[in-house]
């Protein structure tokens, strides 16, 4: 029978607490920390929730019945306590897949961390994570080459890639830039990078930097007999910008090139992710602002969501922290969100923050960055950590080696190399750090002064954004 | 102003990725990678090059995969063989991950 139009307000949770829903396979599920005002109900808090990030107003409308609302409306279906927190709880959503333009991450997230975020009604809200059921996984592109290919292109396989952040982040020219460039690749970096703010400015110009750098990169690699690139940072003011450098980077035969993804945001990067894949072209993705969005641990999207949304929207690395270094970053929680870049399928793991089962069917995985404020002392912990399918990327720490970037670069290869050896052999790289690394150091005085070098610098302060225990 | 004697050169070397920058790895741990590898699960497979060639992607393989091989001594044979029959070029060996459908290991044994 027909419904008749109530007009008024009606309490959320009339609608959108379900508590007896059983999600459906083909369902985007998602998890909020949801901290709300005084007075109000948690039931209702979630249910709001739930309305607001999917078909919800805060009064009812005629036409609501001229369309079947259950079919379409998303639904508040669990509700917990937050380990150690009275103030939060989470709630889970279930959200029917039609919500949702096929492919389309921004779409995605313009519903569930739009308008909800300002909700009177809350005080704090953080989205957890959020669950791509595959038939959406389906229908996203992904990353352009993914781990395997890039490995075949770049010939480097059993061992994490090294790179470097050229630095000065800023002001040198665009020669002397390359030749930066050029001293890592031929000390044994497999890879260097723009740094993040490097676009096109007054003292070096996009075009002069990529042809400088292609030179320092061709020249390295015929010098030593490897495979060698540069990450050239296409992230730019405007698309047809952004497309005008991709293209020069191509004419110039380079491998790679370089974006950030929240700053130039997910409608540029699943453009150029997918002019990456029909050009063949490697695609790096730097991560600037996500700490704005993710720190806190009350409010914002939680890192693992945005690296799930760049799985999905394309790229072939992504920083994801060092857990030694200087940036943020506690180690459960980073090994969480580097599987949900690099395997197939993970499972709910609330040790590790993974609140549900991410299937990626056959999308490529993306190698996990790690950058900041490492050094070869690091480097057992790092292999430890990050495994073979990671990038480590020792910025000052290589090019603030008392004998220059190719000396520092030589260093950072041989502790790698003796580090990789040693885990095959069996050893426990954390435990016996020291002694691999002072037996490697014995045949490189380049790592011996390296190790000299950094000895005192540890960067020892408690993680801000916790994961949540009793 | 002396220049400063503390400071060392670094000379660019030809290298062949995975354990090029380290020593020649002795008999025995060579041993130990296979035993890794093959505890991996991994495939071994032997492939050689002269050395003018070694930036190629593919090298010619000698004979095939060793598909289903657990035994140390076995690769060690098949690594001296292709040294033998190819004096001349570098031989490396590789660990095929079917799963990933990558290589898991791959280094230089011999180099030319």
């Amino acid at each position: 029978m027909a419904k008749k139009f109530d007009a008024g307000v009606k309490e959320y949770r009339d609608l959108y607490w379900a508590p007896d829903y059983v999600p459906l396979d083909t369902d985007l599920l998602a998890c909020f920390k949801v901290t709300q005002q005084e007075g109000v109900p948690r039931e209702e808090a979630a249910a709001a929730v739930a309305a607001e990030s999917s078909t919800g107003t805060w009064s009812t409308v005629w036409s609501e019945l001229l369309t079947d609302m259950e079919f379409y409306k998303g639904r508040a279906y669990r509700i917990e306590d937050v380990p150690g927190d009275k103030e939060s709880f989470y709630t889970f959503i279930a959200y029917p897949l039609d919500l949702f333009e096929e492919g389309s991450i921004v779409n995605v997230l313009t519903s569930l961390v739009g308008n909800v975020f300002g909700f009177k009604a809350l005080r704090y809200l953080r989205l957890e994570d959020i669950r791509f059921p595959i038939a959406f996984v389906k229908t996203c592109m992904g990353p352009p080459s993914g781990i395997q290919v890039e490995r075949d292109k770049l010939n480097k396989y059993g061992r994490p890639l090294l790179g470097c952040t050229i630095k000065p982040k800023l002001g040198l020219s665009a020669k002397n830039y390359g030749r930066a460039v050029y001293e890592c690749l031929r000390g044994g970096l497999d890879l260097t990078k723009d740094d993040e703010n490097v676009n096109s400015q007054p003292f070096m110009r996009w075009q002069n930097r990529f042809e400088f750098v292609a030179e320092a990169v061709n020249k390295a690699q015929a010098e030593t007999g490897e495979t060698k690139g540069h990450y050239l940072n296409v992230t730019a003011n405007t698309p047809e910008d952004m497309y005008e450098r991709a293209e020069f980077a191509k004419e110039l035969g380079q491998p790679v090139i370089m974006h950030d993804f929240l700053t130039g945001g997910f409608t540029a990067n699943t453009g150029l992710a997918k002019w990456c894949r029909k050009n063949g072209i490697l695609l790096h993705i730097h991560r600037a602002m996500h700490a704005v969005i993710d720190r806190n641990p009350k409010h914002g999207i939680h890192f693992r969501v945005l690296a799930k949304c760049l799985r999905l929207s394309g790229g072939d690395h992504l920083h994801t922290g060092t857990v030694v270094g200087k940036l943020e970053g506690d180690r459960a929680s980073t090994l969480g969100f580097v599987d949900l870049l690099r395997e197939s399928f993970i499972p709910e793991d609330r040790s590790r923050g993974i609140f549900f089962d991410q299937d990626w069917g056959s999308m490529p995985g993306v190698f996990a960055v790690a950058s900041g404020g490492i050094h070869v002392w690091h480097m057992p912990a790092l292999v430890s950590i990050f495994g073979d399918d990671s990038i480590l990327q020792f910025g000052g720490g290589t090019q603030g080696h008392p004998w220059g970037n190719a000396a520092g670069a030589a260093a950072n290869r041989v502790a790698l190399e003796a580090c990789v050896k040693a885990r095959n052999e069996g050893r426990d790289l954390e435990r016996e750090a020291r002694e691999i690394m002072e037996g490697a150091a014995s045949h490189s005085p380049e790592l011996a002064i390296a190790m000299e070098t950094w000895k005192e610098i540890k960067f020892e302060f408690d993680t801000v954004d916790k994961l949540d225990v009793a | 102003m002396n220049v400063d004697s503390q400071i060392g050169d670094y000379r660019t070397q030809q290298t062949l990725e995975t354990f090029s920058f380290l020593p020649a790895l002795t008999q025995e741990e060579v041993y130990e990678q296979i035993n890794y590898m093959l505890a991996q699960g991994l495939t071994p497979a032997i492939e050689h090059e002269v050395p003018a060639q070694a930036a190629d992607h593919y090298w010619p393989m000698w004979k095939l995969p060793f598909f289903g091989e657990t035994e140390l001594s076995n690769v060690v044979n098949e690594l001296e063989a292709c040294h033998r029959a190819y004096p001349g070029h570098h031989v490396r060996l590789i660990g095929y991950d079917s799963y990933t459908q990558s290589q898991g290991v791959c280094f230089v044994v011999y180099r030319a």
